[in-house]
């Protein structure tokens, strides 16, 4: 999709980015009920140390927060994802992703599913040098490749790059670049924390392929330098 | 989308969190206000705003006691106070933008959510793209900036005239009156998407013809292009053939969506 293959940033940047999907096939080339192998997905990905999890109807694992009485107000809302909360809400086939930040959890959960055999496509958005180590470590061949070549016009030099970073992380523009630029000022000010930061940048992504990790890095960087 | 002058108190956290800048906080009402030609209906405000319902007065009041004091009523960046948003019920044309920049609002000439573009992601059961060829997302407004479809229609007709055929399951060609010609109708030229896709497929010697077509037409389009390039690979899992003519062209190679073959024409039964 799209949506996860156009993040700006350097390959390097990529260090702790991989998102995995998984989705069945439209247009009636595929037999059988998508829907428990979707969820079945999503519940192994959860024993491998996901950053995030979610699907492209529901979101991901931090989501919005709605009050129903005032003194909630002054309450501290929750940073930390609701996994069981993405897994129970299922409740349509769509495209399911993962979100791991070391190669390590990645490698393991695509051998996992590999040896699953559900029958749905499994596809992984991150560097191409990231996916290649994760398909010859789980003893599969690439059958097909999208190449991102990048926004036009919009180098490794951009001034703005980290806001670029964070607010490109929702591939369906759902993060603003003011919200992103708000959020790295507001910790840089220590008006908010990391945590907090990222949390509410990850609210807006409505599909959960926002890298929660990856985010938090970025931000810490910003905070020290422009370029 | 529409804020409720009643309930907004001017809080200004909706201004940073529109994805094309269309809120802002009119300086004679002091409250926040929409520039409806730059909405793209995307719906990021209302869906992605946490919500608070606190009593509109109240907190007008507190607001203005605060200011003579030097402070702020500061709810966290990502609220609205008072719930203010109030989505419009939207007609032919506007219900374009939302179908395009909502995420979570299904095409329905794909059924799809998002941009409704299939690519690559299950080519290990569709085959749409084979040996030989290249698909090409050609894609419009993003980051941050929308396009209207009279631009988009400049790149769908600069492709039609090479010969190319705009992929037929895809939002934007559901939209065209002249496919052959790459003419989308004109009722919604004007209209703003936060993002839009076009999809081809060409034979792998047609690659860098494509790409300076692309080049040709960004430069004269006011809004931003993202090009995704997919491609089968050998039977050993390798890309010997697309790279290097993206490297060829300049570009430096470094993310891509792996398909991974996993995908079978049966779906597993889960017990």
């Amino acid at each position: 999709m799209t949506n996860t293959l156009h993040r700006y940033g350097t390959a390097e940047s990529f260090v702790d980015d991989y998102v995995i999907f998984a989705l069945p096939a439209k247009g009636g080339g595929q037999e059988g009920d998508p829907l428990p192998a979707l969820k079945r997905f999503l519940e192994i990905a959860l024993e491998y140390n996901p950053v995030n999890v979610g699907d492209a109807i529901h979101g991901g694992g931090t989501r919005p927060t709605e009050h129903t009485h005032a003194i909630e107000h002054f309450a501290r809302r929750p940073t930390k994802p609701d996994f069981k909360k993405v897994v129970d809400g299922i409740d349509a086939p769509t495209t399911f992703s993962a979100v791991f930040s070391t190669q390590e959890d990645a490698v393991a959960f695509v051998k996992r599913i590999a040896a699953e055999g559900l029958g749905l496509s499994v596809n992984i958005s991150s560097s191409i040098q990231n996916a290649l180590t994760c398909c010859k470590e789980a003893g599969l061949t690439r059958h097909s490749v999208g190449y991102s070549l990048g926004f036009e016009g919009i180098h490794d030099n951009a001034t703005n790059r980290h806001v670029l970073a964070l607010s490109t992380m929702c591939g369906h523009g759902m993060i603003s670049q003011s919200l992103a630029k708000k959020m790295i000022d507001f910790v840089k000010e220590n008006r908010a924390s990391e945590d907090k930061a990222v949390a509410a940048l990850s609210r807006f992504c409505s599909c959960g392929i926002f890298n929660p990790v990856r985010a938090r890095r970025i931000i810490r960087e910003a905070c020290r330098k422009t370029f | 989308m529409q804020i409720s002058d009643t309930k907004c108190v001017g809080c200004g956290n909706c201004t940073y969190v529109c994805p094309m800048g269309a809120i802002y906080i009119d300086p004679k009402t002091r409250q926040a206000a929409i520039n409806h030609d730059e909405c793209v209906e995307c719906y990021a405000c209302y869906n992605g705003l946490s919500k608070e319902h606190l009593p509109p007065k109240t907190v007008r009041l507190t607001r203005r006691l605060m200011s003579k004091l030097w402070l702020r009523f500061e709810p966290d960046a990502d609220i609205c106070p008072t719930d203010a948003l109030v989505p419009d019920e939207l007609s032919w044309p506007r219900v374009v933008r939302r179908a395009f920049s909502d995420p979570r609002v299904p095409h329905e000439s794909t059924g799809v959510v998002g941009r409704g573009t299939e690519e690559v992601k299950t080519n290990d059961v569709s085959n749409r793209v084979d040996v030989g060829m290249v698909g090409f997302t050609i894609e419009f407004g993003r980051p941050g900036v929308g396009a209207r479809f009279r631009q988009i229609q400049e790149m769908s007709m600069a492709l039609a005239a090479l010969g190319v055929k705009i992929q037929p399951k895809n939002p934007v060609t559901a939209l065209m009156t002249d496919t052959d010609r790459g003419i989308i109708r004109e009722d919604i030229l004007d209209e703003k998407v936060l993002s839009a896709i076009l999809e081809i497929a060409v034979p792998v010697e047609r690659v860098e013809d494509i790409i300076r077509t692309v080049w040709e037409v960004e430069k004269r389009i006011d809004t931003v292009v993202v090009l995704g390039v997919a491609t089968r690979c050998d039977d050993d899992g390798e890309e010997r053939t697309v790279a290097p003519i993206l490297e060829k062209l300049g570009y430096s190679l470094r993310r891509a969506k792996t398909n991974l073959g996993l995908g079978r024409t049966h779906i597993k039964v889960i017990e």
